[in-house]
């Protein structure tokens, strides 16, 4: 089933045009990898599905954007609302400098959460899934700013999770970590996708073949290719899909 | 010329500018504290002046200088602070934000005592608040205001984007934002601004000539509509326009500013720390 449908997708940066009518379904409780050469679009891609372009100036976006059966795109959608449901995770580790604790419950207390036992419970039911809660528990008040690399990438998908969204958007969520660090979120992704349906955007194609369900190559703005990520990966359909899966260019 | 010689150079003219900076800086408060240190004494400090401020002690203006400064910091902050993050936060950087940073660097270049006439029309006069703490710490306000301003703009620029991303990210309104990451992080370098505000509020002598200083008054403001005496007027004072004033009297005075100002250097320097301790905890 589409938890995300995408239909004419148009999007300009003022007056340059990043993606050209996208069209495409995001299955529900799936892993969705985006792949494609540096500039294609998919980080923009990726920021359409929570309207975080809105931020930049002079950001045009057209077409129908679809969750579930809401328009994200409608005027009268509440933009904090839908950030809830579809979370985010970004290419570098992005801690509050705050305590451990207070990253993860800064999304529910801002939603008016106060009461400190459901706190403590979302902190540790967040950092279980986030496979961090053995290697934190016992520091939940030291700061954030003091783990490494990989554990503050787990700690930001934590912190998302606690809103228990329904879609998690991840853009290179493990480009700046060490193999190790990167092999561990790989394993947490292919776990969470039991309960989250997941975008996520990755230079790697290994890492695109080890764990998503469905894949999307894009490029110069364009949807080129999306199938089932072993059928894309053995029989591409395109020969521009071939060229980049067999690294002859990008 | 080879690289070592350049090197030398440079250092050493780099080196002779900062001298150039600290040495007499050291001079004059060295100077000041020489001079003033024998006529501190707890009456000085304490007591109201006697014989037409030759003897007894500068409490009034003592305490006029603190509640000039305070409530010059209580006006000028909240709004210094909501102007820059309506400029950093909210403004579209269109022709009318480009007017207004101008007007606010223009601002920041105004003579004080031009600040002064504005108080005395507006405040004293306009507003009717007449010669009063009120409006000379309202004056005031409008002096530091640029300075606050450019401070807390600097620091709200300094907060990376990323913390913004991410808390909006998580469903969080932009205030909410501002409140818990933004503001949080800049607040050491807002202070910053504070701390260079306060020293020109303290020791400014033209605006509240003109706004709330009385010549001599030997008693303590009672409402914040009271006149005051302050240091620096005070200082004018016993500077040129009392004859036969002692020496150390003048340098007694000077010297007490000197403290009252660094008294709140170093408690705004312990804020500021404290903030920072806070954003790497
Ligand atoms: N804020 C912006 N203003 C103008 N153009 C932008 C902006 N952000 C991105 N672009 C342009 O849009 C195109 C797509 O950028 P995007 O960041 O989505 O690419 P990407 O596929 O994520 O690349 P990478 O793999 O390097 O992260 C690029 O040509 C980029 O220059
Ligand atoms: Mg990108």
């Amino acid at each position: 089933m589409a938890k995300i449908s995408v239909k004419d997708l148009n999007l300009y940066y003022g007056d340059f045009q990043a993606l050209n009518n996208i069209d495409l379904k995001i299955e529900e409780k799936k892993v969705t990898a985006l792949i494609g050469p540096s500039g294609c679009g998919k980080s923009t891609f990726l920021r359409t599905l929570n309207r975080m372009n809105d931020l930049i100036d002079h950001v045009k976006t057209e077409g129908c954007l679809c969750l579930e059966d809401q328009d994200i795109y409608d005027g009268d959608v509440d933009v904090v609302a839908l950030r809830r449901r579809v979370g985010m995770v970004f290419q570098k580790p992005n801690p509050f400098p705050k305590s451990i604790y207070e990253n993860v419950a800064y999304g529910p207390k801002r939603y008016g959460m106060k009461d400190k036992k459901q706190l403590d419970e979302i902190v540790e039911r967040s950092l279980k899934e986030a496979a961090l809660w053995e290697e934190v528990k016992d520091r939940l008040n030291k700061s954030a700013l003091g783990l490494s690399g990989g554990q503050q990438q787990r700690l930001c998908i934590a912190r998302a999770l606690a809103m228990k969204p329904e879609v998690l958007l991840m853009d290179e969520p493990t480009s700046a970590l060490d193999p190790i660090a990167t092999a561990k979120i790989e394993e947490l992704i292919m776990n969470l996708k039991e309960n989250y349906t997941i975008v996520i955007v990755t230079h790697s194609m290994q890492q695109a073949a080890r764990i998503s369900d469905n894949t999307a190559f894009f490029l110069m703005g364009d949807l080129i290719e999306t199938d089932k990520t072993q059928k894309l990966f053995t029989t591409p359909r395109d020969k521009r899909t071939e060229d980049y899966i067999t690294g002859r260019f990008g | 010329m080879n690289k070592q010689l350049k090197e030398k150079i440079a250092f050493s003219i780099l080196t002779f500018t900062m001298l150039l900076v600290v040495v007499p800086t050291v001079l004059i408060i060295g100077f000041i504290v020489y001079k003033g240190i024998g006529t501190i004494s707890w009456e000085f400090l304490t007591a109201m002046p006697r014989k037409g401020m030759t003897e007894g002690g500068i409490f009034p203006a003592i305490v006029g200088t603190l509640y000039l400064v305070l409530g010059t910091i209580a006006f000028a902050l909240p709004l210094g602070i909501g102007s820059a993050i309506y400029l950093t936060e909210y403004a579209t950087h269109g022709k009318l934000y480009k007017l207004i940073r101008l007007a606010i660097l223009n601002l920041a270049g105004v003579p004080s005592v031009v600040y002064g006439l504005f108080g005395l029309g507006l405040f004293v006069l306009f507003l009717g608040f007449g010669s009063s703490l009120l409006a000379g710490a309202l004056t005031l306000a409008c002096l530091i205001l640029p300075v606050i301003i450019t401070a807390s703009e600097e620091a709200l620029k300094s907060v990376p984007q990323s913390y913004r991303e991410a808390s909006l990210a998580l469903g969080a309104t932009k205030w909410q934002t501002i409140q818990n990451v933004v503001l949080p992080h800049a607040m050491p370098g807002i202070v910053t601004g504070a701390i260079l505000g306060i020293g020109r509020a303290a020791g400014e002598t033209a605006p509240i000539l003109l706004t709330v200083a009385a010549f001599f008054l030997p008693r303590l403001p009672k409402s914040f509509f009271d006149q005051a005496m302050a240091l620096p007027y005070h200082l004018y004072i016993v500077s040129t326009q009392v004859p036969n004033m002692p020496e150390e009297i003048k340098y007694g005075v000077a010297l007490v500013l000197l403290g009252i100002v660094g008294i709140f250097f170093a408690i705004a320097t312990a804020i500021r720390i404290k903030f920072k301790m806070a954003n790497r905890a």
